[in-house]
């Protein structure tokens, strides 16, 4: 912010003697933009945490560890244990199925698929990574609920003894965090498969078919060529896909039902996750209820600011030394 | 590496004389062949354990398949060709598992929206409409949608434009890396966060939130304005800097050279990157529950009174749980699907139509 304000143009030599006033007007313009943009940031900062923070105060429970969230109560008492342990469950297994088969496709696209359907699976999945989450919500909801039913009930049958995967209630919906966790999964495939795919393309041809000229067989070229110089992109491609399922509103609204309860079953159908909480429960909420709502909004920015902010720094020192995107 | 690749000498050593130096291979239909086998041998078991769902019994197959190719493959051809098989069939399943639920999503909204689509519901809204009849519409919604999104783009791609302009042609230092960066995290900013934000925006300038479409508006600007910066950035960057450079020679001043040579150049590509984020702030939803709240009635002033959104109308309509709102869901949700995919489309065709020859 405190370069120079004289000579803003990239010619290092004389050029810039005469200063035109349109010149200047226009790099300020440019340059005010840019500030403009990091100002929204701050102040989306700035601004939930003074909300947040009047709410905070107020709390009866530990805002940490209460699992209830009944801010209209008197007094207060709300909290975002449940929604935080339902965030990130939900994503993890979200990310445990998605990944892999991401991974996959794109390797499929890449390198298996013969080229001109390659193609046109690239541009059908690019298509679909534009399709509204209401509407995976909506499918996900009417569409694939029921038709979970029966995987449930057969992990409940087989898996009961892991805990993980055992069902208090058999005959209750499939509204439960796994659920929520195969939508996700589903919903992030396409975003994660486009940039995996970008990445796997800039691996280096030379590489590829110096293994193959030692006689490597295909599946060796991609583990030994292929995946060590993609791995970080994937890597980022992935935290990019867990940022949005983090932060999915619409399609786990639809699909859980929510209840204050912190299960480690994943079938049952309890839990919560922060926005879907504030979907749910914003329409009851008075104004402090909002606060507090906003107060949970704030975790939930702070977590995916987080896991964007890392998946960036990897991919910029990816840039740094890979020389391929040069 | 080496060691994995010298697997493979001995076997060819082990060949009497020199009269083959290939190894021996399966032939070329043998995959189909272990899948045909694999899926009557796995229908075999389903049906003689009496197994009632078929996915069980496909998934019984798929693994004979996987495991039956391993080991006729490491049996004829050697191990590595045998992992080979395995991590090509892998590949497939994968893909095919993501094509199933995939096609369902596109297939069931398809299929159920189109039984209510028709004139009355692209042109009624829901006013005086009882949620457990049929009939009504999704006019109100539609307007809604494109009157937030109109105002949206008109705050988001200028300022989206100038920024990405800026880090482009002037950005040096410290600044622009900032706004690089935050860029790039802002893109990550969930909708609903964006929706608080201006919430408390709201609270804090007036002491309270009125509903408004505006209201919903700035926050799917917050939601464009990465989108559309990140895909202008890389549109200037494809811009010769010999043109640039053309120009300064020329004499013309760096702003008239960026308005008249470099933008103009890169039109094609900001378009589509503009459009395309039209099309993902199209379909959020969350800021809308939290700032326009929803209505039946047609609300064309987007300054006051809530409004609804096609997005929004979708949740609304699912919320109220009959079968008449959900055919009016689905058939919400294709109108939305359709208008995305145009967007999609015709931001792709523009972007493959004006594209840099080369």
């Amino acid at each position: 912010m405190t370069t120079v304000e004289t000579p803003p143009t990239a010619p290092p030599r004389k050029a810039a003697t005469v200063t035109r006033p349109g010149d200047r007007i226009f790099s300020g313009l440019s340059r005010g933009a840019g500030i403009l943009l990091l100002v929204v940031m701050a102040a989306i900062a700035v601004f939930l945490t003074v909300r947040a923070v009047s709410a905070i105060s107020k709390d009866h429970g530990n805002f940490l560890t209460t699992f209830e969230w009944t801010p209209s109560l008197n007094p207060p008492v709300f909290g975002i244990a449940v929604l935080a342990y339902g965030t990130v469950v939900s994503s993890i297994i979200a990310m445990l199925i998605a990944v892999p088969i991401s991974l996959g496709i794109a390797l499929f696209i890449t390198h298996y698929a013969p080229r001109r359907l390659g193609g046109i699976i690239a541009y059908v999945i690019d298509l679909l990574a534009a399709v509204p989450s209401i509407v995976y919500g909506l499918w996900g909801a009417l569409f694939l609920v029921p038709h979970l039913k029966g995987l449930n009930l057969w992990l409940d049958d087989y898996l009961s003894w892991t805990v993980i995967f055992h069902k208090s209630d058999p005959n209750s919906a499939a509204r439960s965090l796994l659920t929520v966790g195969i939508l996700l999964a589903i919903m992030i495939l396409p975003i994660i498969t486009n940039v995996s795919r970008e990445v796997i393309n800039q691996v280096p041809k030379m590489h590829q078919e110096a293994a193959l000229a030692l006689g490597a067989t295909r599946w060796e070229v991609i583990r030994l060529s292929v995946l060590p110089f993609a791995r970080s992109g994937v890597i980022s491609a992935s935290m990019l896909g867990l940022g949005r399922a983090l932060g999915e509103t619409m399609a786990v609204a639809t699909v859980l039902s929510a209840s204050p309860v912190l299960s480690a079953h994943i079938l049952d159908p309890v839990g919560g996750t922060f926005s879907q909480n504030i979907v749910a429960k914003f329409g009851e909420a008075d104004e402090f209820g909002r606060d507090a709502l906003i107060a949970s909004g704030l975790v939930l920015f702070v977590i995916t600011l987080l896991v964007n902010g890392a998946a960036r720094l990897i991919i910029a020192r990816r840039k740094e030394y890979s020389g391929a995107n040069a | 590496m080496s060691h994995s690749i010298s697997d493979a000498k001995p076997a060819a050593a082990g060949a009497p004389a020199a009269t083959r130096l290939a190894s021996r291979r399966l032939p070329r239909w043998s995959p189909l062949a272990i899948a045909v086998g694999a899926i009557v041998v796995g229908v075999a078991i389903g049906a003689g354990f009496g197994l009632k769902s078929h996915l069980q019994w496909g998934l019984i197959a798929l693994i004979l398949f996987v495991g039956g190719s391993y080991a006729i493959t490491a049996q004829v051809e050697g191990r590595r060709q045998a992992k080979d098989r395995v991590a090509t069939s892998l590949i497939w399943a994968s893909f095919i598992l993501a094509v199933i639920p995939l096609y369902s999503l596109v297939q069931t909204t398809i299929s159920k929206g189109v039984k209510v689509l028709d004139g009355t519901f692209l042109t009624h809204s829901m006013n005086n409409v009882l949620t457990i009849e049929p009939g009504g519409g999704v006019y109100h919604a539609i307007i809604g949608t494109l009157e937030q999104v109109a105002i949206a783009t008109v705050i988001a791609a200028p300022i989206g434009i100038l920024t990405a302009v800026y880090l482009v042609e002037y950005g040096r230092g410290t600044l622009a890396k900032w706004v690089t960066f935050f860029v790039d995290v802002m893109t990550g900013v969930p909708s609903i966060v964006a929706g608080l934000f201006i919430l408390s925006l709201w609270f804090v300038a007036l002491g309270k939130a009125p509903a408004s479409g505006f209201a919903g508006s700035l926050a799917l600007a917050i939601l464009m304005l990465p989108v559309v910066v990140r895909s202008t950035e890389e549109m200037l960057k494809l811009v010769p800097n010999e043109l640039r450079e053309a120009s300064l020679a020329l004499g013309v001043p760096k702003w008239r050279t960026i308005t008249k040579v470099v933008i103009p150049t890169a039109l094609g590509g900001i378009t589509t990157g503009v459009m395309l984020a039209i099309a993902r702030i199209a379909g959020e939803s969350a800021p809308i529950a939290l700032l326009v709240f929803g209505s039946n009635m047609i609300n064309t002033n987007p300054f006051s009174g809530p409004q609804s959104s096609l997005p929004y109308y979708i949740y609304q309509q699912y919320g109220n749980g009959n079968d008449p709102s959900y055919a009016r869901a689905w058939g919400a949700a294709l109108v939305l699907i359709a208008f995305v995919m145009i967007l999609n489309l015709v931001a792709r065709g523009i972007a493959r139509w004006k594209a840099p020859k080369r």
